[in-house]
């Protein structure tokens, strides 16, 4: 138990305790992410949180539980109701010296900050030409298959890729959440950290002793020899049903779990793919000018020999995210992952 | 009052319409009018009611401060004349103008401390120049051959200057909220305490940005003053577009002091500035200042104000500049020609210095394309950095 923590009762207390008193935890990825910010913060005083409804509250998806109490107000700011505000803000504090991580409450919240992280995060250091850092985190939940209104459930990810300036990640489970927060944290650039909405709160082995992989490393989260498939966020544990299943009918999928879009490290997709030959992409996001189009295209160019199939792509459709009612039809289902290899294996 | 398209906003100093002109260009602020003003425009010492409160901060000017603040507005209004020249001559990209705007650049600047940090938007050469800034360093991103070009922490805290409107408010804004959470102001010292400076105009008065600063302003009681210089004009749109009230008066709705200054009065503009920074440094929180005054010039020499403006308007605010003012003002306290006369010599050699450092500019290599967008490694622009060299090495003579 740290000195700083006085309850073992909240999120953050409980946390505490476990980081110092195990070598690792079973822990929803809310309460990893909880864990990891809270490590950031004990491990530096200029990192402060920002962001609506993130105090008392401790955000509406309560990731920030219990912060508040633990760090005070100075630390975590319950801010207006203003996203543009959050992040042009940040940019001043990160400016001062701070190292702020901003809390976006939805997905499609973010456009109202968008024009700041495009514009002016994303480019005040290469504006002033090396004399400044822009260590700003901007957490983002996205995804869908919560059941929700919209603006709830959307997957931005592509217009921040396609951002120079910015880094890209999205943890796919517990372990990755708690140390990528605070690798992200760490980082003299900006980085925008997608925390996928429904895989908030199945739980999953945190270790606490290390990371394992550096934040921007794509990783084989499953061994196979006939199909490679790559995806992030929610979509890992769809292609992980999905593998379990092709194994009940004797095919073996290798499943990469991307971790970073931005920069995207294809050492792991290009190795697996020459020895497989074969390459689908899954998002949820809309699939024109996505991801996995930029995947698509970098493995073409760079495995072209490697190649029996093209690569297919399991997409979200080229449509605003649809009424809750009929997600499952729009969202990529192990069945739809299937779908796109048995098409790459008839090649 | 005759009823005037700028009536709302200006009450004292709207310029008339043409019929009205020779009725008005003499009347002096009316006693009871809300514009803190020291100077008529004939330059008579003549206080508004309005500005009674700020008298005492005049006390604080010496007679090198009077001369200084001549000289840094007759300084900057060449250099401005030359760097449009250079833009007309394909030596810059763009320029932007200040013509019209030094008395409110000259006084406000000239009310913040060494520790105070200031953030321009992009036409206060000015501030810069006071704040320790090379103007030669303004005119290498009007060049094009930087994004930036100074480091804010080697000039003064004078910030970058910020293209797209009002992004900046928000950037100070977090920044004096840095100040107050890590201690620098509020303490009682003047000598240590800290405050911010921001400067935007009556059309980035209308972007959210503008606004959302002014609320976090409010509610984190951030030290830091809203310099918006109302100069009438956002390009072609005039500030009756932007606002049906007088633009001061929104600071209240924010919950905080505003004040509108005759911004050609460059003695008001120091005086109402100086309490608000002071006011900023020792804890008291944000304030809203609207200076009045105009764009005498185009709004960059990309444009062209005779399209859109009434000749009448602009002969009424040039029978207004503040030059001219304070220049009458300075002889009515017995300033000697032969100063008058040296500053715009020094002028001159000013310019004329800045013209040929101009043309000296060193463009920069194609490194400059890839360095610093990140500042971790990044492997995706590394590879490309390479690559470009490899292909540009290629060609006859190693350059394309």
């Amino acid at each position: 138990m740290t000195p700083t923590s006085t309850t073992g009762t909240s999120a953050a207390g409980t946390s505490a305790a476990d980081t110092a008193a195990s070598a690792a935890a079973n822990l929803p990825m809310t309460k990893a992410l909880n864990a990891g910010l809270r490590q950031a913060m004990l491990n530096d005083p200029k990192v402060i949180l920002m962001g609506e409804d993130i105090g008392p509250l401790g955000g509406v998806f309560r990731v920030t539980e219990g912060l508040i109490k633990e760090f005070g107000d100075k630390r975590v700011l319950d801010t207006p109701l203003a996203e543009s505000g959050i992040i042009g803000t940040a940019i001043g504090l990160a400016m001062r010296g701070f190292r702020p991580v901003c809390e976006i409450q939805f997905d499609g919240f973010v456009f109202p900050g968008f024009d700041q992280i495009t514009s002016q995060l994303a480019r005040m250091r290469n504006r002033h030409e090396g004399g400044l850092i822009m260590p700003v985190v901007i957490r983002i939940p996205y995804g869908g298959h919560i059941g929700s209104i919209e603006h709830h459930q959307e997957s931005p990810e592509a217009y921040f890729a396609h951002t120079p300036g910015l880094r890209v990640v999205s943890p796919s489970n517990p372990h990755d959440a708690y140390w990528m927060m605070q690798q992200a944290i760490a980082s003299n650039d900006p980085v925008i950290f997608f925390e996928p909405k429904s895989r908030y709160w199945p739980k999953g082995e945190v270790v606490y002793a290390e990371s394992g992989i550096d934040l921007h490393a794509s990783r084989v989260v499953r061994v196979g020899s006939d199909v490679t498939v790559v995806g992030h966020g929610a979509m890992v544990s769809v292609l992980l049903q999905a593998a379990e299943i092709a194994a009940t009918e004797g095919i073996s999928l290798e499943v990469i779990d991307l971790r970073s879009i931005s920069p995207i490290d294809f050492g792991p997709i290009l190795a697996s793919v020459e020895k497989t030959g074969r390459l689908v992409v899954a998002q949820e996001a809309a699939g024109f000018v996505s991801v996995g189009s930029e995947i698509a295209a970098t493995v073409a160019e760079r495995a072209y020999y490697s190649l029996e199939a093209p690569v297919l792509r399991v997409s979200g459709f080229d449509t605003p995210f649809p009424p809750a009612a009929v997600e499952t039809h729009f969202l990529p289902s192990p069945d739809r992952v299937l779908e796109a290899v048995d098409r790459v294996l008839a090649y | 009052m005759p009823a005037t398209r700028n009536e709302a906003i200006v009450p004292e100093v709207a310029p008339p319409s043409p019929s009205v002109t020779a009725t008005r260009t003499s009347v002096a602020p009316s006693a009871d009018g809300p514009t803190v003003r020291l100077l008529s425009p004939s330059g008579a010492f003549a206080p508004s009611a309005a500005a009674e409160e700020y008298l005492p901060y005049l006390d604080r000017l010496t007679e090198a401060d009077h001369r200084r603040f001549y000289r840094d507005m007759v300084v900057v209004r060449t250099f401005d004349i030359e760097a449009a020249n250079l833009q007309r001559q394909g030596q810059l990209a763009l320029w932007v103008p200040s013509h019209g705007q030094e008395a409110a650049q000259v006084g406000s600047a000239y009310a913040t401390r060494p520790q105070d940090h200031v953030f321009p938007s992009y036409r206060e050469h000015v501030v810069g120049m006071i704040r320790g800034l090379d103007v030669v360093d303004i005119l290498r991103m009007l060049r094009g051959v930087t994004l930036g070009g100074w480091k804010p922490e080697e000039h003064g805290n004078f910030h970058l200057y910020t293209l797209v409107l009002a992004a900046q408010t928000l950037h100070s804004t977090g920044y004096a909220m840095g100040m107050t959470l890590d201690g620098s102001t509020g303490t009682g010292n003047p000598e240590t305490d800290q405050a911010v400076i921001v400067y935007y105009g009556d059309g980035a008065s209308s972007q959210g940005d503008a606004n959302e600063a002014l609320v976090f302003a409010s509610s984190y009681q951030t030290p830091q003053v809203f310099f918006m210089q109302n100069n009438h004009w956002a390009i072609s749109v005039p500030v009756s577009r932007q606002s049906r009230s007088p633009l001061y008066l929104r600071a209240s709705g924010f919950g905080m002091p505003g004040v509108q200054v005759d911004g050609n009065d460059v003695l008001a503009s120091f005086a109402v500035t100086a309490k608000a920074m002071d006011d900023a440094r020792a804890g008291h929180g944000p304030s809203l200042i609207e200076a009045l005054t105009y764009r005498v010039g185009a709004h960059t020499t990309a444009d062209d104000p005779t399209k859109y403006r009434d000749p009448a308007e602009l002969a009424y605010w040039v029978a207004r500049d503040p030059i001219e003012r304070f220049r009458a003002y300075l002889k009515g306290r017995g300033v000697e020609q032969e100063f008058l006369d040296s500053v715009d010599e020094e002028a001159k050699d000013f310019a004329s210095d800045t013209r040929r450092r101009a043309l000296e500019i060193v463009g920069p290599d194609t490194s400059v394309i890839f360095d610093n967008v990140y500042a971790e490694p990044h492997p995706l622009v590394a590879e490309q950095k390479a690559w470009l060299g490899r292909y540009e090495a290629s060609f006859e003579g190693g350059q394309k």
